[in-house]
């Protein structure tokens, strides 16, 4: 496979195709808030390069799970829509889809980055679940990472809707933000050849034996990891993978921090 | 008649602002975006391409295949199951007769030509901008059409004709009458036609001569998107 | 009287009217509607004589005879190789077409072209349902063994190229790779050092973006020689 071979080739040489070290991000990377804001509660959208990818965050009123009484809960979808990428088809979700979904959802969840007992308005009787659903809109290298940014940006753009009672009025929005209290986000380390790289294009993740997505929170602490690829790692690499996520999911961060509202 | 003023302050005559843009999907072979109101469309065609099952394919022509779909978050209250539904499969295949008239694909047999339409944010209109979106996202991929397909709805609010309804008018109280229309801007003949509602012939028929005019600004509004990536820069 | 109603090298969309009057003559990405001459494409127009036509933008790689393009080798049988061209449906290598070698019957087709090999061919012919067949047999195609392939749209593979292959020499002098330009959008590049190569793709998809701007060849120069300095 003439792509791979050659994305190995200048790996052994210290090079990518694009001409970027191996510990770093595509350029600029965006974050916009509000693209669905009439209709979702939270919305963002990223960029990396051309990887674009939307989320959105919908408010819906439930009952707390009976081993949690007091705590509100969150569910993250991911959908690879077939506009996306020619790679992907309609259908039921894909192990690929299923796979980002629960290691976004992993991120926020074991970070505890949402105060789930902030979302729970009666205990045992009613609380808040946040729905997160993230489209890829173009799909080119590293969705872990960009589905990770959008997710965390759209939970920190939503408001949360009027409750008149047990129903949820979606047109109207308090100014009460989610309780987000902690920032978690997800940088993924690649290995191609015998070299550690982050933020692959589509040729980088073919030519990917391993990866690490390790989720960080802003003071620099692990809380989320899923290694993927058919090779193994060594304890070395896992360390030196771990690092480097941390330092990078710091560039993340930035991003965050300066994004943007959304405009066409 | 009782709806003498439009909520958002429009002429009832006139659409709201309209946004295009070209290329937004750059995996895709030609993409589109298509903003009425707060009604945001994006639509990406792949193909010509292979076409699975074998049964479907035409050995004399390529096909068009439509694919609608609302985002889960991009609904007016609660979430849209992700999925098929049987209105997002009835929308799909109306959209392809909206389109089919105008594009020419007898030089991909047995091929296929996917469009993938997806609403990110909705407001009414939602397959008339989808329409729109993919009309322009076609040209977009280079492939040959006898005419752009323009659309929007028009129909009664309260006893009054008028053109592109956002949700609080199709949701009024004292009843509205909903028209999506398709229509091929150089002949004026329609594509798309479905109704919702209530109505005397009387005011279909002016409801629907309401459609032309605005259809021609879209056209402006679309024709415009498509060759502005390609125009020089001006310095 | 007929009547032309745009400019030569105009951007004209899909119902654009581009002429009135019988006097003139629809053909490629035109066609006649009653009195008018209309474009069926989005593109540019030219206008030769009493003849326009409208040349696409964008698009799928549609095979043609002779087409020299680039493609990867995704099946075989014990006769042929199906070879990936970036058409709907993929071309056919037939044996008697693969070398001009003697390939003995029940040989290992593998040691010519194996699965995911990259072959420089030539379009031999394509019927009215589009099947295509390639060869081998001429100068300069062959199996690619090393260097990159990017992929540009097909449509701008002639600014590339240039006129007499003017361009792709410009962008070989200025980088010393090997370029070879398939018709169909597939862009082989080879060269020594990677900065190098890189540079070469750089100016192929400047090329790509610019494409329908005059004083192209000019702004490439100016291009290659500020990188040059870097």
């Amino acid at each position: 496979m003439i792509k791979t071979d050659y994305i190995k080739e200048l790996a052994r040489k210290g090079e990518r195709a694009d001409g970027r070290k191996f510990d770093e991000y595509r350029t600029p990377i965006t974050v916009e808030f509000g693209v669905s804001s009439k209709s979702a509660e939270g919305s963002a959208r990223v960029l990396i390069g051309d990887t674009e990818v939307i989320a959105g965050v919908k408010m819906e009123l439930g009952k707390p799970y009976p081993d949690k009484p007091d705590e509100g809960s969150i569910m993250v979808n991911v959908e690879l829509l077939p506009l996306a990428s020619p790679k992907f088809e309609n259908g039921p979700p894909s192990i690929d889809a299923i796979e980002l979904a629960r290691v976004v959802d992993r991120a926020i969840r074991e970070s505890g980055s949402i105060n789930f007992k902030k979302l729970c308005i009666e205990e045992g009787e009613k609380s808040w679940t946040v729905i997160i659903d993230i489209y890829p809109i173009n799909a080119a290298g590293n969705l872990f990472d960009a589905c990770s940014l959008a997710a965390l940006a759209a939970v920190k753009d939503a408001r949360l809707p009027k409750l008149e009672g047990d129903v949820v009025d979606y047109k109207n929005r308090t100014d009460e933000k989610l309780p987000v209290e902690k920032d978690a986000l997800e940088c993924t380390v690649y290995k191609v050849g015998n070299v550690l790289m982050i933020d692959p294009t589509e040729d980088e993740e073919q030519a990917a034996s391993a990866r690490l997505t390790v989720g960080v929170t802003e003071k620099g602490r692990i809380c989320a990891m899923q290694k993927g690829g058919y090779e193994k790692l060594t304890q070395e690499e896992i360390i030196q993978m771990v690092d480097l996520a941390i330092a990078k999911t710091a560039e993340l961060r930035k991003a965050l921090e300066n994004g943007k509202l959304y405009e066409i | 008649m009782s709806y003498n003023k439009r909520f958002d302050g429009r002429k009832f005559t006139e659409t709201r602002p309209m946004k295009a843009k070209t290329g937004v999907v750059k995996n895709a072979v030609g993409s589109a975006m298509f903003q009425i109101g707060k009604t945001r469309a994006i639509a990406a065609v792949y193909g010509p391409r292979e076409l699975h099952p074998k049964h479907l394919q035409d050995p004399s022509s390529g096909r068009l295949r439509c694919h609608y779909n609302m985002m889960a978050f991009s609904g007016s209250g609660d979430r849209v199951r992700p999925g098929p539904s049987r209105r997002s499969k009835e929308i799909s295949y109306v959209t392809e007769l909206a389109l089919s008239p105008v594009l020419d694909l007898s030089a991909f047999p047995k091929t296929v030509v996917d469009v993938f339409i997806e609403l990110v944010q909705t407001d009414a209109g939602t397959r008339c901008a989808g329409i729109c979106a993919a009309s322009m996202a076609l040209a977009d991929a280079g492939l040959k059409m006898k005419d752009l397909v323009c659309a929007v709805s028009v129909g009664l609010v309260g006893g009054t004709p008028v053109v592109d309804l956002n949700y609080e008018e199709e949701a009024y109280e004292e009843g509205a009458v909903d028209i999506p229309i398709a229509m091929t801007p150089r002949d004026g003949k329609f594509s798309l036609l479905q109704l919702d509602g209530d109505l005397s012939k009387e005011d279909f028929e002016k409801a629907l001569a309401l459609a032309k005019d605005a259809c021609q600004k879209i056209y402006e509004v679309q024709k415009n998107a498509l060759k502005e990536r390609y125009v020089e820069d001006k310095k | 009287m007929g009547e032309i109603l745009v400019k030569e090298k105009e951007i004209v969309a899909p119902g654009d009217v581009l002429a009135s009057g019988m006097d003139y003559i629809p053909t490629d990405g035109a066609f006649r509607d009653g009195e008018n001459i209309v474009s069926s494409l989005l593109g540019l127009v030219y206008i030769k004589g009493r003849l326009i036509k409208v040349l696409p933008l964008n698009g799928v790689y549609i095979p043609k005879k002779d087409d020299v393009v680039i493609g990867r080798v995704s099946d075989m049988t014990y006769s042929s190789w199906f070879v990936d061209v970036g058409y709907a449906y993929d071309a056919v290598l037939s044996l008697k077409d693969a070398s001009s070698d003697y390939i003995e019957r029940g040989a290992d087709l593998t040691t010519y072209f194996n699965i995911d090999d990259f072959i420089i061919a030539k379009v031999l012919k394509v019927n009215k349902s589009m099947a295509i067949d390639l060869t081998m047999k001429g100068p300069g195609l062959r199996k690619i063994t090393r260097g990159t392939v990017i992929t540009i749209t097909p449509q701008k593979v002639p600014r590339v190229v240039g006129k007499m292959g003017s361009m792709v020499s410009l962008i070989k002098e200025n980088t010393g790779c090997q370029i070879v330009a398939g018709q169909n959008g597939r862009i082989w590049i080879n060269g020594t050092v990677p900065d190098m190569e890189r540079l070469a793709v750089k100016a192929i998809k400047f090329i790509e973006q610019n494409a329908h701007k005059s004083g192209l060849t000019e702004m490439v120069k100016t291009m290659l020689s500020k990188e040059a300095k870097k």
